[in-house]
């Protein structure tokens, strides 16, 4: 028997023929055709029962209601909750991408004690006993001889989680509890000198018809953004007049009626341009001006300075046009103007507020439909004062380290952008112990490199951040809160809403890691300290403590979400307590510094010989610009005009960029430098920022948080310097001297 | 030409006379048997792996239980979806304590209830993600019995072994279990063609109800 090749050809073939009679080619073209569909790497959505829990938001102030979908015990989309005020069925990019924040792969975990250098991400692991027991043993040493020596930063001082913080710092003897600053803060201070009221201001945008906004991104996410998108688009469509005064063209002022593009940093003096012609035509309310106004006379004399040409030459903008949009918003039947820059995250100065507030007065939209109203806060907070001992009484009398409530500052309750310089310029630091809450002051106070330094000087520092963010890094101790989804938290008035609301933020699913609530956090270090510390916490937990404070309204909160107290426009009757009971034009909290005008400007920082130019910031829906992070979501949204690869974009006129030693093309790299930092920036030419000026967004240049956000950009307030306001001390910087450099390609 | 030295190689071969003819056919047959026996027998074999159930269930037993037949644990949900394999939570409403002497019984309390871990079930129907299936379209809409699909489940007191597709990863009750595709019930096969089969035989709507698109889209949405 000889095998040869026929033989061998023959065998085979018979076994093709023998294969083809068989299911097996047919079987395994049907598998591999669904195994193509079957890789492991695509995503497969989960399948299960479908749920939807309604929560309140809680990733920026404007507090929206919110409906997530679940499938089984996961939760897969957000969307709006209809029905909740102000924002009523719909939610913005951020909270749309809040799942990513839910699921992120920086939630800490686990209670962490660092164990490498400060920043280094060496971290142990601990027991939640362990971490209080080794807090409230840091705390309980320190109160023996310097109990003020303690600080705590919020996000907003507003409900049950900051008060308890406050609390605790009280029972414990330190007066330094310090809330993140905002426009708000500016705000709330207007009113105080204004109309002598301690309230928020509510915006009646939606019975608006004529809007003039100094700055304000009304569709950047000012305010509370969901509703301001709203009431934009509802103003469109019933005619309405838009005026956006900004130098920038943002989204608002291209999608404004009218932009006018004053010279940055002028805006003052603009608001007092409009006033001046209010007042000379005689438009102004003269029932409210007459009966509810004092100190007019002193203003309408301190006007004299602003006449249009005069504020023409200041800011940029024609005389003839001045005048004509000073009419158009005295003869609107319901005009408001407002202000804060782009999304308000920043105080700003006083006196711009103030100015842009006494336009409102003079055309009488105060307190009524359509106008700004003085928000009293919702009152539901009405714990005992907490019974000092020696110590705390002893404590909570010395002087704040940040200098709010000061002689030179009465007015302001916290000025957290001055301590980082306090801390620098003392021997030695003035706050031992730091505990960080619902903000991220690393990443979110100007001139970044010194606030890391004063961080440096504070020996312990505890965040109780649900995500590995800047400060949280830096700190020695992480007492990691439950996800915005995962707890209770009350949520107080949207920032910006005319009506008192308190809004209910509910876990939405279980705990997915070993976190508590940092109100169950504070109530442990506060029994761990024992004595009346012990004692002014008298609840078991954080859930006892809030539906006992919301009394009667738990219920309702549970079952609706949202509990809004009956307020009517609060009209001027009796509306005003100021010292003269009336509403104050010029208050005499500013003329107390006798050797600054009345209403002061904010000149940038730095020499103009070396720093030709002025940098401002913009902010955008698109980036998060408060203490959370981009989500991976909101950054694939984000244009290369602003961010390209990880390199940011600054916008520069095109004029400004021929104007150059060197020339700059549209996308070119380049140093930028201000007195405060550096950083390697794209170019972007633009007509719609102002010759001499460049512009960089915010909520860039993050170290912490995922790869999708480290490292991409860079932050803008690494390069900027806090200016303090004269009367209010807040941070009221709105830009920075710059240059441009060339950098070899 | 070349032809002529060709028939004459070949000529002479043949008349070599070594049976070499013979020996193609042989080898041509030997192919072919093999590769039968292989695609027939062997081929199934490798293709699936078996596997057994986490705990073996008896359907018979709590059929005599329980009211409303199948849809007792397999339900809809109040929005019309289907519930499918019943989770823990139904289960623990009798299964709180061990009940009789199975040992399957045993540890199903041990290892699960009392661990309040979910019963990791293999499904025998599971379809590809592609494949867009409504139960409610088919039991309700339509009002098919469970068992033209599933088949006689329900009257089981074990649970069969669980075949896997090292391929795809689905079950081999998919396919069918006859390789050669060929079924007797209507249950034995969960393939396209069988969806089609029917829906052909019923005059089922040749378009999707939620995008209106025909053909392929009815269930590939």
């Amino acid at each position: 028997m000889k095998i040869d090749r026929r033989s061998f050809l023959s065998f085979v073939i018979g076994g093709a023929a023998g294969t083809a009679l068989t299911p097996l080619p047919w079987k395994l073209t049907d598998d591999l055709s669904i195994w193509t569909q079957m890789w492991p790497w695509t995503p497969v959505p989960q399948d299960g029962e479908v749920s939807y829990v309604n929560s309140v938001c809680t990733l920026c102030p404007a507090g929206c209601g919110i409906s997530v979908r679940k499938v089984d015990d996961r939760a897969v989309k957000i969307e709006g909750m209809a029905g909740y005020p102000g924002s009523n069925g719909n939610a913005c990019i951020l909270g749309m991408a809040g799942l990513q924040l839910l699921y992120s792969p920086t939630r800490v975990k686990t209670p962490l004690k660092r164990v490498g250098n400060r920043g280094e991400g060496k971290w142990k692991a601990i027991s939640w006993d362990d971490a209080i027991s080794e807090v409230a043993g840091k705390l309980g040493e320190l109160r023996k001889d310097q109990s003020s020596a303690v600080a705590g930063i919020v996000g907003s001082d507003r409900g049950t989680v900051p008060q308890l913080l406050k609390r605790l710092l009280t029972a414990y003897g330190s007066p330094n509890f310090m809330c993140s600053p905002s426009m708000d803060d500016s705000y709330a201070l207007t009113l105080k000198l204004m109309h002598g009221v301690s309230a928020s201001a509510g915006f009646d945008i939606e019975n608006a018809n004529f809007v003039l906004s100094f700055g304000s991104g009304i569709i950047e996410g000012w305010g509370s953004s969901v509703r301001m998108f709203k009431a934009n688009s509802a103003l469109k469509d019933k005619k309405g007049k838009m005026v956006q005064i900004e130098p920038r063209l943002s989204n608002t002022a291209a999608k404004a009626d009218q932009w006018v593009p004053v010279r940055p940093g002028t805006e003052t003096v603009f608001a007092l341009g409009l006033a001046y012609v209010i007042i000379q035509e005689s438009l102004y309310n003269k029932d409210f001006v007459e009966n509810y106004t004092a100190e007019f006379d002193a203003f309408r004399q301190m006007l004299d300075a602003y006449s249009p040409d005069k504020v023409a030459e200041i800011t940029g903008i024609d005389a003839e046009a001045i005048t004509t949009l000073a009419k158009a918003f005295a003869g609107a039947s319901n005009p408001l103007a407002v202000c804060g820059r782009g999304q308000g995250t920043t105080p700003g100065s006083l006196h711009e507020f103030m100015a842009v507030h006494a336009l409102n007065a003079l055309v009488g939209n105060i307190n009524k439909k359509g106008g700004v109203w003085a928000v009293p806060a919702p009152d539901y907070i009405q714990w005992p004062d907490p019974e000092l001992d020696d110590i705390a009484q002893k404590g909570i009398q010395t002087a704040r380290a940040d200098g709010a409530g000061s002689e030179k500052y009465p007015h302001t309750a916290s000025l957290l952008n001055r301590l980082p310089e306090v801390i620098n310029s003392a021997a030695q630091s003035p706050v031992q112990a730091l505990l960080v809450s619902g903000a991220n002051p690393l990443y979110a106070l100007p001139d970044s490199k010194a606030v890391k330094k004063a961080f440096d000087k504070i020996p312990f520092i505890v965040s109780f951040s649900s995500q590995m963010d800047e400060t949280a890094q830096y700190a020695d101790i992480i007492l990691p809160n439950h996800a915005y989804l995962e707890r209770y938290q009350d949520v107080p008035t949207p920032t910006g809403l005319q009506t008192p609301l308190t809004g209910l933020s509910k876990p939405v699913l279980d705990p997915l890691f070993d976190t508590k609530h940092t109100g169950d956090a504070i109530i442990m270090i506060a029994k761990a300290l024992e004595g009346n510390i012990a004692a002014a916490f008298p609840w078991d937990n954080y859930e006892v403590c809030l539906s006992e404070t919301l009394g009667d309204k738990w219920d309702a909160l549970v079952e609706n979400g949202f509990v809004a107290q009956d307020f009517q426009e609060p009209g001027w009757e009796g509306a005003f307590t100021t010292p003269s009971g009336k509403f104050e034009f010029v208050s005499k909290a500013c003329a107390a510094e006798s050797d600054k005008p009345v209403f002061s400007s904010v000149t940038p920082e730095g020499d103009e010989k070396t720093y030709p130019l002025i940098l401002i910031p913009y902010d955008s829906m698109r980036l998060s610009n408060g203490f959370i992070g981009n989500p991976p979501f909101l950054t694939k949204t984000v244009e290369d005009t602003v961010l390209k690869g990880n390199d940011i974009v600054v916008e520069i006129n095109p004029a400004t960029a021929k104007d150059r030693l060197f020339s700059l093309n549209d996308g070119a790299p380049a140093m930028l430098s201000t007195p405060r930092g550096e950083v390697r920036v794209r170019v972007h030419l633009s007509d719609g920022i102002m010759p001499g000026f460049m512009a960089m967004a915010r909520g860039l240049g993050h170290t912490a948080y995922d790869d999708y956000l480290a490292g991409k950009g860079a932050n803008f307030n690494e390069l900027i310097g806090p200016a303090e306001d004269p009367v209010s001390g807040l941070d009221s910087a709105w830009g920075i001297r710059a240059k441009l450099t060339n950098v070899p390609i | 030409m070349s032809t002529s030295d060709d028939l004459k190689t070949k000529k002479d071969s043949v008349e070599a006379g070594d049976g070499s003819g013979g020996f193609i056919i042989l080898f041509f047959i030997i192919g072919l048997v093999a590769s039968l026996i292989s695609g027939w027998l062997l081929f199934p074999k490798l293709l699936y792996s078996e596997k057994k159930q986490p705990i073996d269930f008896n359907h018979a037993l709590h059929m005599e239980l329980v009211d409303e037949g199948c849809e007792s644990c397999h339900f809809f949900r109040e929005d019309g979806t289907y519930a499918g394999v019943p989770k823990l939570a139904q289960c623990i409403d009798c299964h709180e304590e061990v009940q009789g002497e199975s040992p399957d019984e045993a540890t199903f309390v041990e290892e699960y209830v009392t661990k309040g871990r979910e019963v990791p079930w293999l499904i025998y129907s599971q379809q590809p993600d592609c494949v867009f299936f409504s139960h409610v379209a088919h039991v309700k809409g339509a009002g098919m019995d469970c068992a033209t699909c599933h088949g006689p489940i329900g009257e089981s007191t074990s649970l069969k072994v669980y075949e896997e597709n090292r391929i795809t990863g689905y079950s081999r009750d998919i396919w069918g279990k006859n390789i050669s595709g060929i079924k007797k019930h209507t249950w034995d096969r969960m393939k396209m063609d069988d969806c089609a089969e029917c829906h052909v035989k019923n005059g089922v709507n040749q378009s999707s109800v939620q995008t209106g698109k025909g053909a392929c889209f009815v269930c590939h949405k």
